[in-house]
């Protein structure tokens, strides 16, 4: 393929970070040209962030304009439906069946958006959305932070041009060692996750 | 060797390959990682100073002792260190000296998206502008160089999307031989003394410097032409050429790497080569008027943005408008009907030790004027506590300027820590010396936060983490000559409160220091114990949500009696901090004790 751009969605420290990271490293081992936009700074202390990782045969721009993603991995509910107009129509979007309520929500001047409204907006621009209980499956690990991985793991289901070696190491390297079993174990539960629903990927 | 690089890393590595000596800095975003990165690094001596001012000095001075040297800062630092920059321009130094002014379009994490380009030529410096992370890398020792060819400090001027973004970077792995004998110091007192005598001397030898630096930017290969079809020519710099090359792959682009001074001829060839003639730059038409100045026809802001940063759908949106390239070379993009979503802003975290002061200014309904830090955050709702932010250390001259103005209440200036070592300390010297009523409230959390928990002269420690004096801030204050000074913790609201009060009702200068680890330092987290409610005591009435923690929300079960949800508090987020707790009426949320009893 030519270029393939994914934008990760989330709530700052949800580790949009690392799942980017994994991604980057992906695509150079793949023989990508890759690049990679955070953000860091005020950002990260709760509000909405994202982060865009592209691979390309030579990329020019770090950054995703609206339409131009081919994947949208959103870790919060509400971060899928903020951001789903980068996506290319008929793009792949997986998103984190989990919500982490804004203030506004919580102190009662906003409602968080439910899950049918999310469903039809997103079936409004593809119909290859996918929501996964990513935090769910994490928490039967022992630990919900490998939530990110958990969804990485559901990704690289659609790419399977990828060879599996390389995610595991991808993902292997960029854990502390103590953590990494755990993180392979986390990959692998989200990969099958969606082999399980999705045993065709159509990409 | 190949690694993958941010262009703050690359910038850390370049400076490293080609023998900086000495780095000094004052972390802010998107330039914070350029330190952290080279600090580790063998030879190399960094440090985090106070502030850019003193930041910029230390590296003159190392570049007057015949060190290659480097100073880092976000664009506004360089406003704090901008006459450090004017002397060093005037002055010259004996070794490369690099200024690195990381700007911020856009304002992800910024008052205000000045361009820096201004400063260089304000100071008769030249200015390069890497536009990937390998150019970060190789444009530190290019801009080495330059400085020891021309005996000129260098701005290299990076924004957010370089600093922040990662590519492939090609390393070279080593630096140059260290040298073995120690540095003689050279004096040359007309050179570096600049009283108005010297000045007047050195001023025309700057002038004649830039005219030299112009005619070297000819033949500059980071100023380059990729000459294609002719129809139209682009004039880019920075990340900007990025959007351009992916928006007009088969248009003609003459790359300017060093943005000042501009090469006057390359322009005119590359202005007769092509039909029509475009600046696509971020912020201000700053290469365009140099354009014009020179005669040379080209628009630019006339079709693009002058304010934010770019993107290639803004640079493409703007061409379709002005002609430049079909309607369908629109990308389909589809907005969905979505309605309104709640916004998420940044917040202060659970657990926050700023968040219970707030709570009590609010309380005893004091205006605050603020500060630059995580704590600026406090002025959204529900706290809407802090009602000015302008720059770092303004709190608290602007607090003494409201109080010497005849306003009736007290004032409060919030500050934290660190911004008080940066320039806040003059301030609150000003205080004292000229006798106001200003409440100064130093928020003490043993950290830079905001910037991702850097050390700083109240933490004792260094940049390397190595143990060093720490500033005790009860005793500094006093020498200043204040002499109503409270210190409490920040978790504590009735201590706040007292001390607070205690302020509010003399007419004499007074410092709170509230201090308080920020709850996200690793040796803090391991203390974190979520609290939770007791449902049959809670009423529903809204109290605790008043806090704005974000580990409360309200719960799916109503109050029998009121109809109105009780709290619920997330065992995820919740560190234990007690000031829901502690705020709570009627005993509904369980302290710490009471948790760890069950």
């Amino acid at each position: 393929m030519a270029k393939i751009d994914f934008l990760l969605a989330g709530v700052g420290g949800q580790g949009t970070i690392l799942a980017s990271d994994v991604l980057a490293a992906v695509g150079l081992r793949t023989g990508y040209d890759v690049k990679k936009s955070e953000v860091h700074g005020m950002a990260q202390r709760g509000g909405s962030v994202t982060t865009s990782v592209r691979w390309g045969i030579k990329v020019y721009s770090p950054l995703i304009g609206p339409g131009e993603a081919d994947f949208l991995l959103a870790f919060e509910k509400l971060e899928a439906l903020r951001h789903i107009e980068m996506l290319r129509p008929g793009g792949i979007v997986l998103v984190n069946e989990y919500a982490i309520p804004p203030l506004s929500v919580s102190s009662g001047s906003d409602e968080y958006p439910d899950d049918e409204r999310l469903r039809a907006v997103l079936g409004a621009l593809t119909p290859n959305y996918y929501l996964l209980p990513a935090n769910a499956l994490a928490e039967e690990l022992g630990n919900t932070r490998v939530n990110n991985v958990v969804l990485l793991g559901a990704l690289s289901h659609w790419l399977h041009d990828v060879p599996l070696p390389i995610w595991l190491e991808a993902v292997r390297n960029r854990v502390p060692p103590r953590f990494a079993d755990l993180n392979e174990q986390a990959f692998l539960v989200g990969r099958q996750e969606m082999e399980k629903t999705h045993p065709c990927p159509r990409v | 060797m190949e690694r993958f690089l941010s262009g703050n890393e690359a910038v850390a590595w370049g400076a490293w390959e080609s023998g900086v000596r000495l780095a000094a800095a004052y972390p802010g975003t998107p330039s914070t990682e350029i330190l952290e990165t080279l600090a580790p690094m063998p030879n190399v001596y960094a440090e985090w100073s106070p502030n850019e001012k003193v930041a910029l000095d230390v590296a003159v001075g190392a570049a007057y002792a015949g060190s290659r040297a480097m100073a880092v800062m976000k664009h506004v630092g360089l406003n704090v260190a901008a006459e450090s920059l004017f002397y060093s321009s005037m002055t010259g130094m004996e070794a490369g000296l690099v200024i690195i002014s990381a700007d911020a379009p856009s304002m992800h994490s910024s008052q205000n998206e000045q361009d820096n380009r201004h400063y260089a030529k304000f100071a008769r410096v030249p200015c390069l502008e890497p536009s990937d992370s390998q150019e970060a890398r190789d444009l530190v020792g290019v801009a080495l160089n330059i400085s020891e060819q021309f005996d000129t400090p260098v701005l290299l001027r990076l924004t957010t999307r370089i600093s922040h973004c990662y590519g492939v970077v090609d390393l070279k792995g080593t630096r140059p031989p260290e040298r073995t004998e120690k540095p003689s110091y050279c004096i040359d007192t007309q050179k570096y003394v600049m009283v108005p005598g010297h000045a007047r001397r050195r001023h025309p030898v700057i002038e004649e410097r830039i005219h030299k630096l112009a005619e070297f930017a000819e033949t500059f290969p980071y100023n380059r032409i990729e000459l294609q079809d002719r129809s139209l020519g682009i004039v880019s710099n920075g990340v900007a050429y990025q959007y351009a090359r992916e928006v007009f792959p088969q248009a003609s682009i003459l790359k300017l790497g060093m943005t000042y001074p501009v090469p006057p001829k390359l322009l005119r060839e590359f202005a007769s080569q092509v039909e029509r003639l475009i600046v696509i730059e971020e912020l201000d038409p700053f290469i365009e008027q140099e354009m014009h100045l020179l005669g040379i026809p080209a628009e630019g802001k006339s079709i693009f943005p002058l304010c934010g940063e770019l993107d290639q759908q803004i640079v493409r949106e703007c061409a379709i408008k002005a002609g430049l390239l079909p309607e369908s070379a629109q990308v389909k993009a589809v907005q969905p009907e979505k309605g309104a979503l709640p916004p998420r802003p940044p917040v202060l975290c659970p657990g926050c030790p700023h968040r219970g002061v707030f709570y009590v200014t609010n309380k005893l309904g004091l205006v605050v004027n603020g500060d630059i830090g995580c704590y600026t955050l406090a002025f959204l709702p529900p706290l809407g506590a802090v009602h000015t932010c302008g720059c770092m250390g303004a709190s608290v001259g602007v607090a003494h300027g409201v109080a010497k103005a005849g306003i009736a209440q007290h004032h409060v200036a919030v500050i934290g820590d660190s911004t008080f070592f940066h320039t806040g300390m003059p301030a609150l010297l000003n205080v004292a010396y000229n006798k106001s009523n200003t409440i100064t409230i130093i928020l003490d959390n043993r950290t830079t936060a905001m910037t991702g928990h850097q050390q700083n002269p109240g933490t004792g420690r260094t940049l390397q983490g190595i143990e060093t004096g720490q500033v005790d801030l009860q005793t500094l204050v006093r020498a200043m000559g204040i002499q109503r000074v409270h210190a409490v913790d920040s978790y504590d609201l009735k201590e706040v409160q007292a001390a607070l009060e205690d302020c509010v009702q003399t007419d004499e200068p007074a410092v709170v220091i509230a201090r308080r680890e920020c709850v996200l330092l690793p040796e803090v987290r391991k203390q974190w114990l979520p609290l939770r409610v007791n449902e049959e005591r809670c009423n529903g009435c809204e109290l605790c949500f008043h806090v704005g923690c974000p580990a409360i929300a309200k719960s799916d079960v109503l109050d029998a009696k009121t109809g109105r949800p009780k709290a619920r508090i997330d065992p995820l987020l919740c560190t234990g901090c007690e000031i829901c707790a502690q705020v709570c009426a009627r005993r509904a949320i369980l302290f710490r004790a009471q948790v760890s009893e069950d």
